[in-house]
């Protein structure tokens, strides 16, 4: 067992984008592993891994009926889709950054196969 | 006129304007519609149009109309489904004539257009310059010299009311996304802005259907981890929707796909920020206690949304010319590939700058490697990597020299350079957002009859 766990292995994700603003999901599978999300992927954690491409602040809204959290990334879009000189100008591609974060796994508890 | 339905099927045959077109063709004719919705529309976009409108006063729609209309008129009209789409743009009675032509050459005769106006609200803040711009604070007369459109995103209350009309096809210029979905149910179930619960049920089905595919497995396949069957023949959504403000949504039925719960959820909060508080014209919804129940093979039932009325404010957005955006692409392949592009991305800029070329933005990606992403600490280097070098300049011509400096790199730069591509130039269109009273806003309804 690896004492790290993906972000990957546990939800999906998906990017938009508003002005120069991000969103992404993250939406876990099981029930169990969005309280283990909840505790452990926070707004310091998110903008640690997306400091090279984002500004900030991270908000952080929790939606628990989806099992999702929603994430608020700010100044993450070169300025907006309009005048970005991203080639990616919609930041579609943004949700892998958040996929690939990695937890420490100790605290989790596997959901029963 | 419309016979008064018990429950209604609403169909979404594209998510922007060049959305693509076989799989409205199959929603049309499989999907039993009673509403085909065209969303069409990007921040952009009605900018842009607006451009076109003062070279061709007979343009300003979003010109892949044709294409899409010749596709579905014909079915939608043997299948009596109404059409509602926001492919007007910025030229919504050129686009219901432009509609009406292809009719008549498809045999169809004359096909009536109700057209919403009113969202182009470019002379009422012309009048205002001291409007705050949201993303900057600043007034808007910052800008007011480079302003080419400003258009209010209206709501589903005047898409009704046009629907009201009978008339088979409303085209309108910006409006909401999610109102030209719940403008179908307003129409047939006559629900008003004191329900705040069948609003917040149109809304949310709109925000789940408004980008086509998107809720249908696009967006969402990924090899050996998220399974989407026949992703070649993806699929359109169309939601059931009944008068007590029941909703399942499915797809085109035989298509490839898949909706469900996981993909729902991943396209409810796609583009959201407070999930408590997602503002649209008709209202705030909060999607905090939302059932998503998988019911059957590509059903899934959507209840437990809510909704605050809506705000006193439209939001406009502000298209304004913003200067040239150029770029250049060479790509360098084995030993040392990505050290030879850094050389050339040292040459490119040091010779711009001996050429005295301003930029407001410039940007060097090694395609390859950090261009989506940025460069954290670590990250192996590929076997070959693709230089880009993008900026945005006031002055044509340094963008224009960006292209020039990369692309000469076969020839005056590091060993082996290869594949460079002409040098891009786009004149850049630049969106803002501002907030206007609901009084400052004339959202009206206009017959094209046709001939």
């Amino acid at each position: 067992m690896s004492d790290t766990i993906r972000v990957y292995d546990l939800a999906h994700c998906r990017a938009g984008d508003k002005g120069n603003t991000s969103n992404v999901s993250v939406i876990a599978y099981e029930e169990t592993d969005w309280a283990f999300l909840r505790d452990t992927l926070t707004e310091e954690v998110v903008m640690a891994a997306y400091a090279h491409i984002a500004e900030g602040p991270v908000t952080r809204h929790e939606v628990p009926k989806l099992k999702a959290l929603n994430f608020v990334i700010e100044k993450a879009l070169g300025g907006g889709v309009t005048i970005s000189l991203a080639q990616d100008i919609h930041g579609k591609s943004l949700s892998n950054v958040m996929l690939a974060i990695e937890l420490p796994a100790t605290g989790r508890n596997a959901p029963p196969k | 006129m419309d016979q008064r339905r018990k429950t209604i099927r609403i169909g979404c045959g594209a998510g922007q304007s060049d959305d693509r077109v076989p799989p409205a063709v199959d929603l049309a004719r499989d999907g039993k519609l009673d509403y085909l919705v065209f969303e069409c529309l990007a921040e952009r976009t009605i900018g842009r149009e607006t451009l076109s409108k003062l070279h061709d006063p007979e343009k300003g729609y979003a010109p892949s109309l044709h294409e899409r209309l010749r596709a579905v008129l014909p079915i939608c009209h043997a299948a009596n489904t109404r059409i509602v789409s926001n492919r007007g743009a910025a030229n919504p009675i050129a686009g219901a004539r432009a509609m009406q032509r292809e009719a008549r050459d498809l045999g169809l005769g004359n096909i009536p257009c109700a057209v919403v106006l009113g969202d182009d609200v470019a002379e009422v803040v012309r009048a205002r310059p001291d409007l705050e711009i949201l993303e900057t604070g600043e007034p808007l007369e910052s800008i007011l010299p480079d302003l080419v459109s400003a258009n209010a995103y209206l709501g589903a209350d005047v898409v009704a009311e046009a629907l009201g009309t009978g008339a088979p096809v409303v085209l309108t210029g910006r409006v909401a996304d999610p109102s030209l979905f719940l403008a179908p149910m307003l129409h047939e179930f006559g629900w008003s802005y004191d329900d705040l619960g069948k609003l917040s049920v149109g809304t949310i089905t709109g925000h789940l259907l408004e980008c086509s595919s998107s809720v249908t497995g696009g967006c969402f396949a990924w090899p050996g981890r998220k399974a989407v069957p026949d992703l070649a023949r993806l699929g359109y959504p169309i939601a059931e929707v009944s008068e007590d403000g029941a909703v399942k949504v499915t797809k085109t039925p035989g298509s490839g796909g898949r909706i469900d719960v996981m993909t729902c959820t991943e396209q409810l909060l796609y583009e959201m920020h407070d999930p408590s508080a997602y503002i649209t014209p008709d209202c705030v919804l909060d999607i905090t206690d939302v059932d998503l129940v998988d019911e059957a093979p590509d059903w899934v039932s959507v209840s437990g949304a809510r909704a605050k009325p809506r705000t006193p404010t439209y939001k406009v957005v502000v298209g304004h010319t913003d200067g040239y955006i150029g770029e250049g692409e060479v790509s360098f392949g084995g030993i040392d590939a990505v050290a030879r592009a850094e050389m050339a991305a040292a040459a490119v800029r040091e010779r711009l700058e001996m050429q005295g070329r301003v930029f407001e933005d410039y940007r060097v990606d090694l395609i390859g490697m950090s261009s989506l992403h940025g460069v954290p600490d670590t990250r192996p280097e590929p076997y070959e990597v693709r230089l880009r070098v993008a900026a945005r300049a006031k002055d044509r011509k340094a963008a224009e020299a960006v292209g020039f400096e990369v692309r000469s790199m076969h020839m005056h730069g590091p060993g082996g350079a290869g594949g460079g591509k002409g040098p891009m130039v786009r004149e850049v269109l630049a969106v803002k957002s501002l907030l206007l009273p609901r009084e400052l806003v004339n959202p009206q309804v206009v017959m094209e009859a046709g001939i």
